[in-house]
């Protein structure tokens, strides 16, 4: 009871101390927007054709012939009431966007995320419990390869796999192919909409379109799951109360999943957080690799053209959605680990 | 002493050829990074339109692409801009990590502090994205690369120096030199470093395989280096519109040596802990 | 010399435990047998590496995967668990016999409630519902003795003190009434206050219960005192069995007389420890298995014969020591360190040194005594100069030493006048300099020495003085025993001549017998050099036999000081007089 106090006063105070690094996020896009190469303002102009007046017009109106402080509070100001700008490339603001595209980016990463956490928990479980047998050479040489693999390469010879030679996957472009109607845009995650909509067939396609990118994505962190899980998981095994435990006779079963699996989950955990970190910047390869239509993908055609004002709301969301996952990731550490509210 | 720690490194390597391969798979990748433009068969450069998308042969080892470039030559050209990029950002990165981690592990208090909200902040960021920003914002050059990498590589630095040196500056031996009348700056340069060196080492060798990959991942995004430059990202990204039809060698080959190279740093690094251990050596 | 009961419930014959490592096989245990009647308390005594704690291990199969019974019996109750399945030693551990491990703390685990660990260990035998475990387990917490048992049913293991964890732990291990109770080191790492009421209990508890135990210990204090019968055990062998009373008064195989000798009692004195010492330039002085070269197990298994490290121990022409070692210095020697209302407080307000006031004559030994947490450690540095104290005064030879800040002290001309030796002798040292730089390091720094021939002369002065042989100096420290890198702290401590040492618990980390050398090579040099010593210790037996004077600590201040024979024999405080209760005494009465 009073652990669940203390683990939610840990949060707030976790919260509070990364105010901080949000502000430095935000000082840094800041400085971003101004140490980037030419005029911010042309890039919020209406387009490459503007004239000098209608420029000179918009340096007015963003404040740039102000000096650098009341730019930066101007700024702040923007952020806070939501004014993230204008793409230049879709003609919308940059928050509408986002808020389309995140849920693909979200559907893409948690799928990736479980699909790495359900292959490489038992895994490293496997291999720990048999150290030395053929399944732990197997899983040791899976973790050697899988972080030496980008992305980018293993995700297009999955295309090339599955989809050119075998062809099991779709064509591996977006999240639905074209005759597949949308469902009622709800939570924005096609699989939750079209289980919502009870369109099941819809659901399949998306289904479909997904596994193979979620694949590509769960392959690049399955090594570092799987190698966390196993040496968490040798280590409590020869800890002194998993001999305890054995020493009183515990059933197997008990010893294996109570004593020694429940502590080795608990470094599993803040490699996840971290784990989960990397993934949303491998988004940026893995979404243009398959042209999935998320925020990374949104953000690097920004920024290819020129556009920066996505790119610069995408940082700002990263950073948010980073702050997030810490947040979540220390409760749920405050509630597996009675420990940590000693300090 | 270097006797003895070359005679320990050769009874490592022979105890473990896993390492003694590695470590002559990053000699080979060196002596290709210095000598890869003068064996190559074909010029990387140069187009033949006439032998474009050619599968592997005899003569193209390893295909030639929708120019007609042979894939194998730019492959082995494009090894001294990858290594190049990794380890100048690696370095970099390392001896500004090393030094600032060390001085705050053994200080503490306030410098400590400041330094690791910096830390913090660099770190709220998902690398590749703050990378990917930097270089947006530093502008579209190698040289932005570098810096990009070895920027986001830093607080891994800074973190494992100060644990490091963190650990080790309550021990015994620390507080004896100080009794025997080193300062705290000699304690640091002459004990603490030393120390840490061999587990920095080991870091500098497993970072440089990860640079690598966040290098070409880059460039495959189209940042960095530009079209013609042989880089095996690029070449990922060129060779990717053709994978849908089937030309896999485009995208195979760049992957492979990417891969083979992270796999070389990565087994020589944990080669490395072996060797420089000194409570390995007997 | 045993008298085996009729029907005993545990017996061990002919025990051989094999290791598998990357040198081979090594057999820790080369035929032990012995037996333990219903209800009996037999004592293992035995030091580091003797196979004390694997022949326990192996008794109940819980053996790491790279150990194995190679050869012997083991019968439990009549049965033969020789080759018993793990289904079968199952059904044992637990209900037949269980164990009681040394570090309670990490024994249990870190994220279940100590109630749910508790009805655990139940349920692996019974049948009972999960509100029947609590209950359970509420009544054992009460047998225990447990302050507030109800509200220690739902708190964590980090939640509780070392002792309590041990008692968690016991409540555990007779949870389901075995039969036989095997402690391994029950008591090691408590303060010695907490360790008695610790080993009174599990006394009392097999008395009630009819259990029969088996305490696997290092000090023979503890044996003498909890067992009916003990065993010695030496390099993998039971070397000698006996009554406590006869085996500690008359021991009869050499290795059992040597161990007792070298265990300090009430009355011993420095001289005592280690009788061979007496006569110059005696060989067999070696503390061994410890200072043998690590992989030393004898083929022939000859435990009387000298390990190979014995050689090293030639002694040089010693000064006569026969007198006894607390050797007051002449009156009106005058003070060397004199520590004035000295505090340290740290961040957030933790006093961890308050208002201590002590002096030291020169050659004059202090001891400095307290359980863990009394501050003892941090004098120790303060004194040293090695960190700064926030309040107070610190006078060597009449100069006010405190005034230069601690991170300038490497400057002072009496940087070298001070000198430290620590606790744990591996973490003293540079894992990358060798012995000779080690030893070196003060005289480079300190007296501006250049490498050439007299600082070689220098530091093998120092090794041999310390004990050290000169073929060693080549080695780094991963290559010397403990006992070894025990002599290269000291040398290193001695190598500019300081007026005043500091002992920080410099035996701690070491076997006995090990113990009694480095004491007597510590006495010895302090003689020799006229060397002041502030001697930091738990162990009340070796600060009474090193020191004149004695300081008792508690809670970062002094509760009593005073003479060391005056303070011994009759304590005036209560803290000092229940210090000087737990400690165990080798021939002191049996508690059953």
């Amino acid at each position: 009871m009073s652990q669940l106090s203390t683990t939610a006063k840990r949060a707030g105070w976790r919260f509070a101390s990364s105010l901080p690094a949000l502000f430095g996020v935000l000082v840094f896009t800041f400085l971003l927007m101004r140490v980037l190469p030419g005029d911010p303002a042309v890039f919020f102009a209406s387009g490459p054709t503007a004239g000098k007046e209608e420029i000179e017009m918009i340096r007015k109106q963003m404040g740039l012939d102000k000096p650098v402080p009341e730019q930066l509070l101007r700024y702040l100001g923007d952020i806070g009431s939501g004014n993230l700008g204008r793409s230049l490339t879709t003609g919308q603001p940059v928050l509408a966007d986002l808020q389309s595209r995140l849920p693909a980016s979200l559907e893409l990463t948690f799928s990736a995320l479980l699909i790495a956490l359900l292959t490489a928990i038992p895994l490293g479980v496997a291999a720990a419990l048999r150290q030395g047998s053929w399944i732990d050479h197997v899983v040791r040489f899976i973790c050697a390869l899988g972080v030496c693999v980008p992305t980018f390469v293993s995700g297009l010879l999955l295309i090339y796999a599955f989809y050119y030679l075998l062809g099991l996957a779709p064509d591996p472009t977006g999240r639905v192919d074209i005759f597949t109607s949308l469902p009622p845009r709800l939570t924005g995650f096609l699989l939750i909409d079209f289980a919502l909509a009870g369109d099941w067939e819809g659901w399949r396609a998306a289904a479909a379109q997904l596994v193979l990118p979620a694949m590509t994505m769960a392959l690049f962190v399955v090594a570092p799951l799987a190698r966390i899980t196993r040496a968490a998981m040798l280590a409590s095994l020869g800890s002194d109360f998993v001999r305890t435990a054995r020493s009183l006779g515990l059933p197997p079963a008990k010893v294996i999943v109570t004593y020694a699996l429940r502590n080795a989950l608990l470094p599993v955990l803040t490699i996840a957080g971290i784990v989960f970190s990397t993934m949303l910047g491998a988004n940026v390869l893995v979404e243009k690799v398959f042209s999935w239509p998320g925020v990374a993908s949104y953000a690097l055609d920004a920024l290819l053209s020129s556009d920066y004002a996505p790119v610069q709301g995408f940082v700002l969301l990263m950073a948010s959605i980073f702050v997030v996952v810490n947040l979540t990731v220390d409760v749920l550490y405050g509630i597996a680990d009675p420990r940590v509210s000693v300090e | 002493m270097t006797s003895s720690t070359l005679r320990h490194t050769v009874w490592i390597l022979r105890g473990n050829p896993v390492t003694a391969i590695a470590a002559a798979g990053a000699f080979i990748l060196c002596l290709l990074a210095i000598i890869g433009p003068w064996i190559v068969p074909f010029d990387p450069i140069a187009s033949d339109v006439a032998n474009a998308l050619q599968p592997p042969s005899a003569k193209y080892w390893a295909g030639t692409d929708q120019l007609g470039r042979d894939v194998f030559s730019r492959l082995i050209v494009a090894t001294r801009l990858d290594l190049a990029i990794a380890a100048s950002a690696v370095s970099l990165s390392f001896v500004l990590g090393a030094v600032v981690g060390a001085l705050c592990g053994y200080t503490g208090g306030r410098l400590d502090r400041y330094v690791g909200r910096f830390v913090d902040v660099l770190m709220a960021f998902p690398l590749f994205v703050l990378a990917m920003a930097m270089v947006a914002a530093l502008g579209n050059r190698v040289e932005n690369i570098v810096i990009a990498t070895a920027i986001i590589n830093l607080p891994f630095y800074i973190r494992f120096a100060r644990a490091e040196v963190n650990v080790r500056r309550n021990a015994g031996w620390v507080e004896a030199a100080r009794a025997s009348g080193d300062s705290h700056v000699s304690v640091v340069l002459r004990f603490l470093l030393p120390n840490v060196l061999p587990a920095m080492a080991v870091q500098v060798s497993l970072n440089l395989g990860w640079a690598i990959l966040n290098a070409a991942g880059l460039s495959f995004i189209g940042l960095g280096v530009s079209a013609p430059t042989p880089e095996w990202g690029i070449m990922v990204a060129e060779g990717a519109r053709f994978i849908s039809t089937g030309k896999w060698w485009l995208v195979a080959f760049p992957g492979l040596a990417l891969m083979l190279t992270v796999l070389c740093f990565n087994l020589l690094g944990d080669g490395l802990r072996d060797i420089l251990d000194p409570r390995m050596r007997t | 010399m045993s008298a085996t009961p009729d029907a005993p419930l545990l017996a061990i014959e002919d025990l051989h435990v094999t290791f598998s490592t990357r040198r081979g096989l090594v057999e820790a245990v080369r035929g032990v047998s012995f037996s333990v009647a219903a209800g009996e308390t037999l004592g293992v005594v035995g030091e580091s590496g003797s196979g004390k704690s694997v022949t326990a291990f192996a008794v109940t199969r819980l053996l790491d995967a790279s150990g194995r019974v190679s050869q012997g019996r083991i019968r439990f109750a009549g049965e033969d668990i020789t080759a018993a399945s793990s289904k079968q030693l199952r059904r044992l551990h637990g209900a037949a016999i269980s164990m009681i491990f040394q570090n309670p703390r990490g024994a249990l685990n870190p994220i279940r409630t100590v109630g749910q660990q508790i009805a655990d260990a139940i349920m692996a035998h019974e049948s009972i519902s999960a509100g029947e475990g609590r209950a359970r387990a509420l009544e054992l917490l009460k047998a225990v003795l447990i302050r507030d048992p109800e509200k220690r049913l739902d708190a964590y293991p980090h939640e509780l003190s070392g002792g309590m964890c041990q008692r968690v732990m016991i409540a555990m291990a007779i949870a389901c009434a075995p039969k036989l109770l095997i402690a391994d080191e029950p008591t090691t790492g408590l303060d010695v206050t907490t360790q008695k009421t610790v080993m009174d209990l599990l006394a009392r508890i097999t008395a009630e219960r009819g259990m029969a135990m088996i305490l696997i210990t290092h000090d023979l204090g503890l044996a003498s005192r909890y067992c009916q019968r003990v065993c010695v055990m030496e390099q993998g062998k039971v070397v000698e069995e006996a009554q406590p009373l006869s085996l500690f008064s008359a021991p009869q195989h050499p290795y059992t007389k040597r161990l007792v000798a070298a265990s300090p009692t009430a009355t011993s004195t420095i001289a005592d420890l280690a009788p061979e010492a007496l006569s110059p330039s005696t060989v067999s002085l070696s503390p061994h298995p410890e200072e043998a070269a690590p992989a030393a197990v004898s083929k022939d298994g000859s435990v009387v014969s000298q390990p190979p490290g014995a050689s090293f121990e030639t002694k040089p022409a010693a000064s006569p020591q026969d007198e006894g070692s607390a050797k007051k210095p002449a009156p009106g020697t005058p003070l060397l360190l004199e520590v004035q209302n000295l505090v340290k407080r740290y961040d957030r307000g933790v006093v961890a040194v308050n208002d201590v006031s002590f002096t030291i004559r020169a050659g004059e030994s202090l001891g400095l005594v307290g359980e863990s947490g009394s501050g003892k450690s941090t004098i120790s540095r303060l004194v040293c100069r090695l960190i700064d104290a926030s309040e107070g005064e610190i006078l060597f030879d009449g100069q006010a030493i405190g005034t230069l800040p601690a991170r300038d002290f490497h400057r002072s001309p009496l940087r070298k006048d001070i000198q430290i030796v620590f606790q744990d002798p591996t973490d003293s040292l540079n894992p990358r300099f060798n012995a000779f730089d080690c030893i070196a390091h003060p005289l480079r720094r300190l007296l501006n020495m250049k490498d050439g021939a007299a600082l070689t002369a220098r530091v093998s002065e120092c090794a041999e003085r310390a004990g050290l042989p000169s073929g060693l100096l080549e080695r780094f420290p991963h290559q010397l025993s403990g006992g070894q890198k025990a002599r290269v702290g000291i040398a290193r401590a001695i190598a500019c001549r300081p007026r005043l040492l500091i002992l920080d618990e410099p035996t701690a980390a070491l076997d006995v017998s090990v113990q009694a050398v480095i004491l007597q090579l510590l006495d010895r040099l302090r003689r020799e050099d006229d060397l002041a010593l502030l001697f930091v210790s738990h162990d009340l037996n070796v600060v009474r036999m090193m020191c004149e004077r004695t300081v008792v600590m508690q809670n970062g201040a002094i509760v009593e000081q005073g003479e060391s024979l005056a303070l011994f024999a009759a304590p005036q405080t209560d803290y000092a007089r229940t210090l000087l209760e737990a400690v165990l005494h080798l021939g002191g009465p049996t508690v059953r």
